[in-house]
């Protein structure tokens, strides 16, 4: 397992060397995917706690390194830690308020839908970031404002982000916390009684995963170079950051990025031949149908699934 | 609308983030109706329920029956799938321009007392009462719709005393779909309508049904009025942009305030 | 210290809309007791446990635990004082394996994730599962499944064990090797409050039982005095009981 993991990252560092400046693009897309579905995977996954409003965090996070580096000269590269930290801020309001009220399941996920919503609404409303209108980054090409002439900056860098995300997810496992957000998911109260503070782990859980994803926000404004509130605040972001990780397997440590092979690819192959013609929604019924898919015959996700059939054939 | 919700919601306390997509799907079929075959929506509304009866009966003896058992996460999961399906369907079939049935009626307007009323509004109003009072009395009065309110209150029960349980919850999941369908078509003439819009729609139903008490008929009308009533004043006060601002907050504060409804039994 | 009682409830009240499902409730608990909690259905057995472990908060009186109140405390912080519970309907992590389950018990204590396991597999092998370590909890049977609910809170490190009905639903057999664990436990320093609907075990395990009916204490004493009680076959008459004096 380590050697494959090992021969893994080898492939992956020295693969830009013989892909083209599209195929990298589909790379950048397939790491930062994984990168906020692991993110998203430390509460949904582990502890259990479905967000579905993990745009607002990626949003903040934009806004946030992409206004303090155009009013502030702050470069985004310490933007991205305010970015981060700003996320994690909305995160403690967020959980503080689902988790002391005692907000379970599907209220939970209405609560953060709602704060996703009310980010969105505001942004939208506000002309000084540029309202409906969007905000839009100059591009300097200038590697201290985090931008790049070549595609293959934002490959290690969007590769890096899924690696420190994942190594996160890891020690996270190996560790008491993971132990006590997995016994959270499986009955909270049964774990209250053993002695574990449930509110205070499940903050834990949710200030890491919003930091993470704020961060995140980062990488989107100065990759894409132009923020929308209806895109960078969406639903459909959010859908997206969820996805991935609940068809390659919640709660596992490899999951969220098997789910980002799988997915990003598909996403950017429906983008590309459905994007035209009115077939827009076209990709989001097709996520539609994959999460009933799911639900109903792979409810823990591909990387179990494919690990069971792994080691039955090894013990053969 | 909120009256569909509560009846899932009561019958089966399977919570139901489908239902905006499902009314606006009601809307677009009374859209089609009218524009393809010239049936005004006051009368297409019965299809559009029976359409939508079909479609919630199926989705949950096909869907849901299934996953019962598993986990609460995962029917939430598998209503964001369906939600989605349902609005990027509609995307995808009618694109994402708001539309506006017309309907005769919509040009009629009338004197109420010191105001002025387009016939359209009366129409759609009177119809909404009845259908609600139909329901109620099915609810309260039949056989089966007692059957459904024992399975709310109690499903094993109601498994003893040799009920078809999974038949009535695919029927209440059907009714709930049939009345937002209905409901759909009938605020078709009044309210432009887009695809997008169905998330907005299911927000206001949650805030109405929560307002009201899960489960309880008689709060859902009174948590109807009182989430109109806010979300107009916020009209006025705020640019109309920010009037969904309002019923989100709202549904924030809600949610915090007292998850049970401020007229129901509180949740144990 | 070793002079107040281990456990101290005074006046426990607590209501629900109109029923009071606990009212004006009094007793103490010495260190090393085994107390039972009996009474019929409904009489209240299960709301003092909640009430006891920081699941529900009481409407009147105080609970003191080694002599300081926990009243008002939550759960966890309750059992980090060495008070812990099983539940009634037994709630095992039931993805995770036996091992698992009980090392969640252990990590309150032990933060290391290797010393929780060892401590995990010691209790383990003290509720006679050794041989089911590694399976997922969800296949075990309802007896292995009492154990592993008995083993996690053992993990936690208690002084004091309140056992809901880990009796409940077992055969004979079953019972008798049960029985012997409550009572191991008890021998190695664990107090104990019981609530069990099988009359011959508390009769035998008990030191002293309290019985309750609608919610309020009737009697308070020794198990054969309590057999005998007038009061008690009274409340119980409904049931068609019929004490078993031995």
């Amino acid at each position: 397992m380590r050697w494959l993991a090992l021969a893994a990252l080898v492939l992956l560092l020295a693969l830009p060397a013989w892909l083209d400046s599209y195929a990298i693009s589909v790379f950048i897309l397939i790491f930062f995917y994984a990168f906020l579905g692991q993110a998203w995977n430390i509460l949904g996954g582990y502890a259990g706690q479905l967000s579905a409003g993990h745009a607002a965090f990626v949003g903040i996070g934009a806004y946030a390194s992409a206004l303090l580096s155009a009013q502030a000269g702050l470069t985004p590269w310490l933007g991205m830690l305010v970015g981060g930290t700003l996320s994690a801020g909305l995160g403690t309001l967020v959980g503080y308020l689902g988790f002391r009220f005692g907000l379970r399941g599907f209220y939970f996920v209405l609560l953060t839908v709602a704060f996703a919503e009310v980010c969105r609404i505001v942004t939208l409303n506000t002309d000084a970031v540029g309202g409906a209108l969007g905000y839009y980054i100059t591009f300097t090409g200038n590697p201290r404002q985090f931008q790049f002439q070549d595609n293959r900056a934002y490959y290690y860098i969007a590769l890096g982000l899924m690696l420190i995300a994942t190594g996160v997810v890891a020690a996270m496992e190996r560790r008491r916390f993971g132990a006590f957000l997995i016994a959270i998911r499986e009955d909270e109260q049964a774990c209250e009684a053993l002695g574990v503070n449930t509110f205070r782990y499940k903050m834990l859980a949710m200030v890491v995963s919003s930091f993470l994803t704020g961060v995140g926000g980062t990488f989107y404004a100065f990759y894409l170079f132009s923020l929308q509130p209806n895109s960078v605040f969406g639903i459909p972001l959010s859908v997206e950051i969820i996805i991935r990780p609940i068809v390659g397997g919640a709660g596992t440590v490899l999951g969220p990025i098997l789910g980002s092979f799988i997915l990003s690819p598909l996403a950017e192959a429906s983008r590309i031949y459905l994007g035209q013609g009115g077939w827009s929604g076209a990709h989001l019924v097709a996520y539609g149908l994959l999460l009933i898919a799911v639900v109903l015959f792979l409810p823990r996700g591909a990387y179990p699934a494919l690990r069971r059939l792994w080691l039955r054939s090894a013990a053969r | 609308m909120a009256v569909g919700l509560t009846l899932i919601f009561g019958v089966m306390r399977v919570v139901n983030f489908a239902h905006g997509d499902m009314m606006v799907w009601g809307m677009y079929l009374a859209w089609l109706l009218a524009t393809r075959a010239g049936i005004d929506p006051y009368v297409g509304f019965v299809v559009c329920a029976a359409a939508l009866f079909v479609l919630g009966y199926l989705v949950q003896r096909v869907l849901v029956d299934r996953i019962v058992d598993a986990p609460h996460e995962m029917q939430i999961l598998l209503m964001l799938g369906v939600a989605l399906v349902l609005e990027n369907s509609a995307l995808v079939a009618f694109g994402p321009d708001p539309q506006r049935v017309r309907s005769p009626l919509r040009a009629a307007t009338v004197w109420l007392g010191p105001v002025f009323v387009d016939v359209a509004r009366l129409v759609t109003f009177a119809l909404a009462m009845l259908l609600t009072l139909a329901l109620y009395l099915f609810l309260t009065r039949t056989d089966l719709g007692r059957t459904m309110r024992a399975a709310a209150d109690n499903l094993y029960g109601a498994r003893v005393i040799g009920a078809d349980v999974r038949r009535v919850y695919a029927v209440a999941f059907g009714i709930g779909a049939a009345c937002v369908g209905a409901a759909g078509a009938l605020v078709s003439p009044i309210l432009p309508f887009q695809p997008a819009g169905g998330l907005g729609l299911s927000v206001a139903s949650f805030n109405i049904v929560i307002i009201g008490g899960m489960g309880s008929l008689p709060g859902a009308f009174l948590g109807g009025l009182l989430v109109s009533v806010a979300e107009s004043l916020g009209a006025v006060f705020l640019s109309p942009s920010m009037k969904e601002l309002v019923s989100f907050s709202l549904l924030i504060l809600i949610l915090l305030v007292r998850p049970a409804g401020l007229f129901g039994r509180t949740v144990t | 210290m070793s002079a107040a009682p281990l456990l101290e409830v005074r006046g426990l009240g607590k209501r629900f809309g109109g029923l009071h499902a606990v009212r004006d409730l009094s007793f103490e608990m010495a260190r090393g007791e085994v107390l039972g909690l009996i009474g019929p259905n409904g009489a209240g057995k299960t709301t003092v446990f909640n009430l006891l472990s920081g699941f529900l908060p009481q409407d009147t009186g105080e609970v003191r635990f080694e002599g300081r109140s926990i009243t008002g405390l939550k759960p966890h912080a309750i059992c980090a004082l060495g008070l812990a519970r099983t539940f009634q309907i037994v709630r095992p992590f039931p993805h995770l394996s036996v091992l698992e389950n009980v090392r969640v018990g252990a990590l309150a204590r032990q933060p290391r994730m290797a010393e929780a396991a060892a401590r995990a597999r010691a209790v383990i092998e003290q509720v006679g599962l050794a041989a089911k370590a590694g399976q997922p909890a969800a296949g075990l049977t309802l007896a292995d499944r009492k154990r592993l609910e008995l083993a996690r809170a053992l993990a936690t490190g208690p002084t004091l064990l309140l056992l809901d009905e880990v009796m409940a639903g077992l055969n004979p057999t079953e019972i008798q090797a049960i029985l012997a664990l409550v009572r191991s436990i008890n021998e190695a320093g664990v107090s104990i409050l019981l609530i069990e609907h099988n009359m011959r075990a508390v009769m035998t395990l008990s030191h002293r039982i309290v019985v309750l009916s609608f919610g309020e204490k009737i009697v308070d004493g020794a198990p054969a005095a309590v057999a005998n009680d007038p009061r008690v076959i009274e409340a119980y008459l409904g049931e068609a009981y019929v004490p078993a004096a031995h």
